[in-house]
């Protein structure tokens, strides 16, 4: 039997195989790392990403190729998605680095090697053609993250966020699977290409089908935190320690724009109609209480928490927009539009985030809205830093945030669902009221706290180029629109 | 360096000195903030002088740098048209504009705000730059704004001054007049012409020349006329004409320099430019050109008479400004745009010279610009002196200097003019050369001439604005027995440069500009209805024969006898323009008052705005907005909130909960369906 085993062309996998190897390297290496830093285990795993964003650079054809049994795709979209996730990942443990070395039950190798786990099952997701390889990524970055939620074990908050993340997760998880296998019973195949096949040839039993989508929908709207799957995010953000939150918030959040391209435009185009109708009403729904209740909140973390359901609601609204009355012309512009949402809200809630850690320090978590009061008396640039960042988020003028929504609108009205446009403008203005918050408590109000910025330099220069990247992608947000679009079209 | 970088050094070398200067402007010390501004202009001056070269070979431009965004099919675009209008006005603004900058090193020695004011001056160089380089509408609105926004900040640069705050902000109000009607004159052509684009709306305008819009009711517009007039309504704002015009001489209250650059050269002839620009649209209007005309002919006119009372020397000057912004406006209106453009030209320098020179005086002076407190300055002050003179004798249009030729035109222009309202102007600008030599020379023989009147005890009279005693402490006059002195050579250096073109540019160049083919296929004239151009062709025989036909005209005469009457009424007599002040005190009051607009604009205007300002605080803010609004959104946010948070229990079940019920009405929905 041996004899017909033919070894896959593996070259496709190229960076996932890396980072794989490089978990159990650094796994292993970390055990002889004496210093409380682990300066070592950090830097092997930024070289590790680095590497891998290399490797998934200079593999990158443009073309799609499929391997391991076609299980597994490259295309465009997910060399693009890796990179960014790379990207995101590496800014992330610059910022998360102070924290945790600051803190005895965080500072341990686990915390890095976890991370690569969790992005190496996102780079899975980001290339499944089959939707086990895609349930199989999934789990590898949920347990994961679960994980590096409980990682501080001393916290009841922590431990409460990640049992609860946890016990939800595996009950999406459940959903999902579900879902997969109604679809696999309709259609008779678990590989994305061939359900949307089968789909095409008709002879499909509808009601099954449709069954399977909903339950898959639930699965994809948890990932995202899109309500009424969201209630974990509150929670999970507040709880988790900030780096944490911070991985959780971004890199996550690409891995799961491309399960709905997977599943959804990659598999079941064909019932577009369904799940945008579907996803229509989460949307909604996400922006409305997304954006209403974290107008009441005290927590940034937990206000910010609010703010990723709102901005997750409008993300879809780019993804419901695709196909009109049987009509797919618009379809490629109205996902990129979502694709560059998705990927300037990681950009700048990456930055958002990395305030927080900023101002905290040992002992100190800086994640009350009232420790941001006079922060321009203490800080004029970093203050105008995230003034950027927060009127981004709000959608204004000229920060990336504003193409964001300015891109989606567009998709939203080509596709004739004026009313939509109108309410996510609308649920967008009450949203400006909390960011604003923010931008007046630090230039109006007095500080409370009068300590010196103790941040290290890395983290410093890394935050500011953060917050012009959010500034400068909005005066020339053309070239990112581009690789989007370019990366969807030689994709789909 | 290929054309095109050339062509983006000219603005951007302006805005990195005006970055260095402005950002740094704490830090950095004096000669480098000056430094920094001053290559940057110079780089631009310098660059202008090679793309003029480049432009007289025969080359032009027009094309796009950078798309800003293209929203279906419009597009917002950053883009230059490099023809010969543009480039006559680069000409025009970096020169000037290096003058100025020169000359402030000298004028603001003693100002804290040195490096600030630098910034400044350089950053309105660079957006009038954008405004007369762009080659849509979309960037000169947005030049268009920035020289009003740098216009509003140097006007109020000494912001601890109640009075410079009021004449910013009355700037800056009634040029949002103006610009509401620029945008909407934009807007229309948008919504008909569907582009943007200069080339495009020139060319696609023929096709519309007939097209009538609804604006209320069932009457029908000229589209032509409405857009023109909308886009006019800019232009006067902007180059203050009536009844726009109050904010210019408030606009006073700036230091000196900037009344040179921005609002006597540059900026306040933006309007005038671009009507030139949009030759091909307002050809097509006769209506528009009319109201053009007699909008112009008013301000050129009434304007006049306001300078002769004026005892500040600048608001002299500003009002001479005010009635030459006139002149230009009425040639616009008689279709002889290259004539407007040609006194745009040659104003720029003799007013800039004349500002400048009125600044030179005022440094000697020490700050004290009453010219009641002067007099007699030529033995203190002969380059100043000498340089006045000259600016004073451009502007009154004696033959052979810059102002003669232009303003020569613009009359004869308007002589041969045809359409309505030509009559008017023409009487206007006749009495105008009477007018303006007599207040040019009153000004003159006060500030040079007769008596020495300074360095007496007390300075009650400051200037009609500074009644209240600023609390800049420079501003002091000369002490008993003080002498004025002759500025240091940044000073004069200046006045000195820009005294040679008021004398020779307009002699070269009036032949060429308006005769020859220098604006061909720039400005569009539509020679069959508006023949004006070319009868004026037919009329002149050369620069020189010109001139000396000038002394048989009654042109010359007036100024003649406008130059005569200030010399006996103030030189000779000087009891009786009090004698007329007194007889006449009804006109004098009215002329005082400057025919009551600033009255006007505060009861109704401004007092209208606080009523309805008032209402809307009382009714609309309090009772709707804070009552119903405001605390009933808070109240609706907060239930919700309250609900989120009922849900948001913190325990797992309910969470679950959540989410099977979500997906049981999503199944429900979809089993119906299915």
């Amino acid at each position: 039997m041996l004899t017909n085993f033919v070894i896959p062309d593996l070259l496709p996998a190229a960076p996932e195989l890396f980072i794989l190897a490089m978990a159990c390297v650094i796994l292993i290496v970390d055990l002889f790392v004496k210093s409380k830093a682990r300066t070592l285990t950090f830097a092997l795993t930024q070289l590790t990403l680095v590497g891998c964003a290399a490797i998934t650079y200079m593999t990158s054809t443009g073309e799609i190729t499929y391997t391991f049994s076609n299980m597994f795709v490259d295309d465009l979209m997910a060399d693009l998605l890796k990179l960014f996730l790379d990207l995101t990942v590496i800014v992330v443990l610059f910022y998360a680095r102070g924290y945790i070395a600051e803190r005895v039950s965080m500072a341990k190798g686990e915390f890095y090697v976890l991370v690569l786990l969790a992005t190496l099952g996102m780079m899975v997701m980001i290339s499944a053609n089959h939707l086990l390889t895609l349930y199989l990524g999934l789990e590898m970055m949920s347990l994961s993250v679960y994980a590096m939620v409980a990682l501080n074990r001393d916290s009841t908050q922590a431990t409460e966020a990640a049992m609860k993340y946890f016990v939800l997760g595996a009950l999406a998880s459940g959903l999902l699977l579900y879902g997969i296998s109604m679809v696999y019973g309709a259609t008779g195949t678990l590989e994305i290409t061939q359900v949307a096949q089968a789909l095409a040839q008709g002879a499909v039993n509808k009601t099954i089908l449709v069954f399977g989508l909903v339950f898959l929908v639930a699965g994809i709207a948890f990932k995202l935190g899109v309500v009424p799957f969201h209630m974990w995010i509150p929670d999970v953000y507040h709880g988790a320690p900030t780096p944490v939150t911070l991985f959780i918030a971004s890199a996550p959040k690409l891995a799961a724009f491309a399960m709905v391209i997977r599943l959804l435009v990659n598999g079941l185009f064909f019932l577009a109609p369904d799940w945008q109708q579907m996803l229509m009403i989460l949307a909604v729904l996400s922006m409305a209480i997304g954006n209403l209740a974290a107008i009441a909140q005290t927590n940034i973390k937990r206000m910010l928490a609010y703010s990723a359901i709102s901005h997750m609601g409008f993300m879809l609204l780019g993804m419901v927009s695709g196909v009109v009355g049987g009509d797919a012309r618009f379809a490629l512009n109205a996902y990129s539009s979502s694709m560059f949402y998705m990927v300037a809200y990681v950009i700048t809630s990456v930055a958002g985030f990395g305030m927080i850690l900023l101002l905290a320090r040992a002992g100190f978590e800086a994640d009350s809205l009232d420790d941001f009061k006079g922060l321009n008396k203490r800080s004029p640039w970093f203050a105008s830093m995230m003034m950027v960042v927060m009127l981004s988020m709000a959608g204004i003028p000229f920060f990336v945030g504003f193409f964001a929504k300015f891109a989606v609108l567009q998709a939203v009205v080509a596709a004739g669902y004026m009313w939509l446009a109108i309410a996510a403008v609308l649920f967008s203005l009450i949203g400006a009221f909390y960011y604003l918050r923010v931008v007046k408590l630090m230039y109006f109000d007095a500080p409370l706290d009068e300590t010196p910025i103790a941040a290290g330099f890395d983290t410093k220069l890394l935050l500011s180029a953060n917050g012009l990247a959010v500034a400068l992608l909005g005066l020339f947000p053309q070239t990112l629109m581009y690789l989007c679009a370019v990366a969807l079209v030689r994709s789909l | 360096m290929d054309m095109k970088s050339l062509y983006l050094l000219v603005p951007l070398a302006p805005l990195a000195g005006a970055i260095v200067a402005g950002l740094f402007c704490r830090v950095i010390p004096r000669w480098l903030a000056h430094t920094a501004t001053i290559l940057g202009v110079a780089v631009a001056f310098i660059t202008s002088i090679v793309i003029f070269q480049d432009v007289l070979a025969g080359n032009s431009f027009n094309g796009t740098v950078y798309q800003w965004l293209a929203s279906g099919e419009y597009k917002f675009e950053v883009g230059f048209l490099i023809d010969k209008l543009t480039v006559t006005m680069m000409l025009v603004v970096t020169s000037v504009s290096l003058m100025v900058h020169l000359y402030t090193i000298g004028y603001m020695q003693e100002d804290p705000g040195y490096n600030r004011f630098f910034s400044y001056i350089s950053l309105f160089t660079f957006s009038m730059l954008m405004l007369v380089m762009s080659n849509n509408f979309m960037q000169l609105f947005f030049g268009w704004e920035a020289v009003g926004l740098v216009s509003y900040l140097l006007i109020g640069f000494w912001y601890t001054r109640p009075t410079a705050i009021f004449a910013n902000m009355k700037a800056f109000l009634v040029n949002r007049v103006g610009d509401f009607g620029f945008i909407l004159g934009i807007g229309l052509v948008l919504a008909h012409f569907g582009s943007l684009d200069y080339a495009t709306v020139f060319a696609k305008a023929p096709e519309l020349a007939n097209k009538t819009i609804n604006i209320w009711g069932s009457a029908d517009w000229s589209l032509m006329t409405v857009a023109c007039i909308c886009l006019f309504i800019g232009a006067m704002g902007k180059s203050a004409q009536v009844p726009l015009h109050v904010w210019l001489p408030d606009s006073m209250e700036g230091p000196t320099p900037i009344s040179a650059l921005i609002h006597a050269a540059t900026m306040v002839t933006a309007g005038i430019f671009m009507v030139a620009r949009m030759s091909p649209l307002f050809e097509l209007s006769d209506t528009a050109l009319s109201f053009v005309l007699v909008i112009g002919a008013t301000t050129a006119l009434f304007m006049g008479f306001l300078g002769i009372i004026q005892n500040d020397i600048k608001r002299v000057v500003a009002y001479s400004t005010l009635s030459q912004l006139g002149y230009m406006t009425v040639a616009l209106g008689a279709s002889a745009y290259s004539v407007a453009i040609f006194h745009l030209m040659t104003h720029a320098f003799f007013k800039a010279l004349l500002f400048l020179g009125a600044g030179s005086v005022i440094i000697g002076m020490h700050h004290d610009q009453d010219m009641r407190n002067m007099g007699g300055l030529r033995k203190y002050m002969p380059i100043t002196w000498i340089t006045s003179l000259i600016g004073s004798l451009a502007l009154i249009g004696t033959p052979f200097f810059a102002g003669f030729y232009s303003k020569d035109s613009i009359i004869e222009a308007v002589a041969l003019s045809n359409i309505a309202g030509a009559k008017y102007a023409y009487f206007a600008v006749m009495a105008g050369v009477f007018i303006t030599a007599f207040y040019s020379f009153r000004m003159y023989f006060l500030v040079f001439h007769g008596e020495e009147r300074f360095g007496k005890a007390h300075h009650d009279h400051h200037g009609d604005h500074e009644d209240e005693e600023p609390a800049d402490d420079h501003h002091h006059g000369l002490a008993p027995g003080q002498k004025p002195h002759e500025s240091p050579w940044v000073v004069t250096v200046p006045l000195i440069a820009l005294a040679i073109p008021s004398v020779i540019i307009g002699y070269i160049a009036i032949e060429p500009m308006l005769f020859g083919d220098y604006f061909k296929g720039v400005i569009h004239v539509n020679e069959e209805a508006h023949p004006v151009m070319e009868a004026l062709h037919h009329h002149f025989h050369g620069a020189v024969a010109m001139a000396l036909h000038a002394v048989t005209t009654p042109v010359f005469w007036l100024a003649f006898s406008g130059v005569a009457l200030s010399w006996f009424f103030y030189m000779k007599r000087p009891d009786i323009p009090a004698a007329i002040k007194a007889r006449f005190s009804g006109i004098y009051t009215l002329l005082d008052n400057k025919y009551y607009f600033d009255k006007f604009n505060e009861v109704v205007f401004a007092g209208g705005a606080r009523l309805l300002g008032r209402g809307l605080w009382k009714g609309g803010d309090v009772a709707l907005i804070d009552g119903l609004l405001v605390n009933g959104s808070a109240r609706l946010v907060g239930a919700i909130a309250s609900v989120v948070r009922f849900f948001q229990s913190g325990y797992i079940y309910h969470y679950a909960f959540t989410m099977i019920i979500g997906v049981f009405v999503l199944l429900t929905l979809w089993f119906n369906r299915a």
